[in-house]
């Protein structure tokens, strides 16, 4: 197997970022560890972006994955937190085959609507099982790592941290080759022109219907690790205000780059962090004002910023 | 028996209300093409103007109970109207042309602004306008107790549907409101001011709106992030009508109305689930929903 160049230095960014993690703080490392993990969900709207189809409903495979984890625990006795994170990947999947069926008929707003009902379908389910803790959710702990039990506080996020880092590197180079490969350039031709490439003789409905699901075990991958670092889940993650979230990062960000994610989520995470802190009441209108001025001025995300830079050295 | 008047009350009470709250979010559609998720934000502006004016009048004023109802009203157009110009005229003018997915982003960005706007002006604690819900006293069908309130709320969406269907399929400005969803760029060429019938439609979608939350505020207890509950609702309700149509709003609304009043009474553990359930099943069957129509695919 061969490395490109963006493969190498991403890999290079992990190492640095897990040694980084012994050495820096702790509330440091937990505002990585979630805007790593939710950026995970992020590339699962953008991979959606791609092919043209905008997700207002992600929230419901960021919740899958952070329930099954938290009920893997809870209820089926699997402490192991890679088990539990294949499980969440694994029901994701499932469901994002059934539901898959019926979404990739649809595109444009009644995809954005579809897609919304369907996390509000399980947002409201979750908000009426008393046994899941109705609105309140539950608490995820006691989970191990191939049969070593961190402890809770500094040595467990410091786990977590890790396995997002990891885990963030494997799905950033799969994504990248996956956008590089037949597949990838044909969901952004479907985004294009969608008749053009039937007439092509391939069918875009099964290619947004793959590109659906592994969309969704991205996600759900990313609620996992985010249940683990806040050792919490919640209905409130499948309500339509988080996937409201995702968009907003990946718009941030772009889709001209593997990374923009990552790096619009941690620009998220930290704007959000300090505004909250500072100006609770006009934290919304921040992010509003700033999606506006994304869409307007940096309608390819900050991205653009970057990689404008690069073709003008090349000129 | 009585289980099932209360469904069929409760109901009809309920789809009364989302018509209300989709009637102007339908309207925009049809004509702008614009799927407004600020909407919401429309609706949570109308019942905070519509409490504070009429908790302000009754707790000063010696006046008549009946004022407080064209308060209520009153509020609700000029915030509809003030908020709409501004809106239309300040951002989505600019906006035009653009993606009809990029357009639910940015009025989505619009959401959140509005959100928090309506924190700095009305801040974060609750507003009551209980009188004019109390005021109007209840009626008795057998065993059930009904507020009038909520039974007049029925006629007032049932005036309001028609009065819009009049509007549209009976007067001028209807024919050529109707010209502009059939064909933009003919009804230009034929000489209609289509930029001044996109402010009139959004004025019109955002007073809609405003009107809802101002007659649903004595119902309830107005606090931040009512629009945000209820922007979801008024979704479903068009997008199973077929958005654009304010007759598919009204079959939404219905059948919306009566199975979460169904869910409720039989098996409550399925009142979220029920709504978002009906929508995506019709979806299932009509992706265009009941009403819309169906577009022929571009090359």
């Amino acid at each position: 197997m061969r490395f490109d160049r963006t493969e190498i230095s991403l890999a290079l960014i992990a190492i640095a970022c897990v040694l980084f993690g012994f050495v820096s703080p702790g509330w440091l490392i937990f505002l990585l560890t979630i805007a790593l993990s939710k950026a995970l969900v992020v590339q699962g709207v953008v991979m959606q972006m791609r092919s043209g189809l905008v997700s207002f409903g992600q929230g419901l495979f960021y919740c899958i994955g952070g329930y099954t984890v938290g009920m893997g625990g809870q209820f089926f006795g699997i402490h192991d937190a890679i088990a539990a994170l294949a499980l969440g990947i694994a029901v994701a999947i499932v469901v994002a085959m059934i539901l898959g069926l019926l979404l990739t008929r649809y595109r444009d707003i009644f995809f954005a609507m579809l897609s919304l009902a369907f996390s509000m379908i399980l947002f409201g389910i979750l908000v009426k099982s008393q046994e899941l803790g109705s609105t309140d959710g539950f608490n995820v702990h006691n989970w191990t790592v191939f049969g070593w039990a961190p402890e809770t506080g500094a040595d467990s996020q410091q786990t977590v941290f890790t396995m997002t880092i990891l885990a963030g590197l494997v799905i950033a180079i799969m994504i990248h080759r996956y956008t590089k490969a037949g597949i990838g350039v044909i969901c952004e031709a479907v985004r294009e022109n969608e008749v053009r490439v039937e007439y092509l003789g391939l069918s875009p409905r099964w290619l947004l219907y793959g590109n659906y699901v592994a969309a969704a075990s991205v996600s759900a991958l990313g609620g996992g690790l985010t249940a683990l670092a806040t050792g919490h889940v919640d209905p409130e993650m499948a309500y339509w205000t988080t996937s409201g979230e995702f968009i907003f990062i990946a718009l941030l960000g772009g889709l001209g780059h593997v990374a923009a994610p990552f790096i619009a989520a941690i620009v998220f995470s930290v704007v959000r962090t300090y505004s909250i802190e500072f100006v609770p009441n006009t934290w919304q209108m921040i992010l509003g004002f700033t999606l506006l001025g994304v869409i307007v001025f940096l309608p390819k995300g900050l991205w653009s910023l970057v990689s404008r830079e690069k073709s003008g050295e090349r000129t | 028996m009585t289980s099932f008047l209360a469904v069929l009350i409760d109901g009809s009470i309920y789809a009364s209300w989302l018509f209300l709250v989709a009637a102007g979010l339908t309207v925009i559609y049809g004509v702008m093409r614009i799927l407004n998720m600020a909407h919401g934000s429309f609706y949570a502006i109308g019942a905070y103007s519509a409490a504070s004016l009429v908790g302000w009048y009754f707790n000063n004023g010696i006046g008549p109970a009946w004022i407080s109802y064209l308060l209520l009203v009153g509020a609700a157009l000029l915030a509809g109207l003030i908020v709409g110009v501004i809106v239309e005229r300040g951002l989505l003018r600019l906006m035009y042309g653009r993606d009809e997915i990029l357009m639910v982003i940015i009025t989505y960005a619009l959401l959140l602004i509005l959100e928090d706007t309506m924190k700095i002006v009305w801040g974060v604690s609750p507003y009551f306008a209980y009188q004019p819900y109390t005021e109007l006293g209840r009626t008795a069908f057998g065993l059930l107790k009904v507020s009038n309130y909520d039974l007049a709320l029925v006629g007032v969406s049932c005036l309001l549907g028609l009065g819009l269907w009049a509007w549209l399929e009976r007067t001028n400005q209807g024919k050529v409101l109707r010209a502009v969803i059939h064909d933009r760029e003919i009804a230009v060429a034929m000489g209609v001011n289509v930029r001044l019938m996109f402010t009139i439609t959004f004025v019109m979608g955002t007073t809609l709106g405003a009107l809802a939350g101002a007659l649903t505020a004595p119902a309830i207890s107005v606090v931040p992030g009512i629009g945000i509950e209820v922007i979801v609702l008024a979704f479903a309700v068009v997008v199973i009508g077929g958005l654009g149509s304010i007759g598919g709003a009204a079959v939404g609304a219905l059948l919306v109305g009566l199975s979460r009043a169904a869910a409720v009474h039989y098996a409550p553990e399925f009142e979220l689930f029920v709504i978002y359930g009906v929508m995506s099943l019709v979806l299932a069957f009509r992706p265009e929903g009941l009403f819309g129509r169906t577009m022929a695919r571009k090359i």
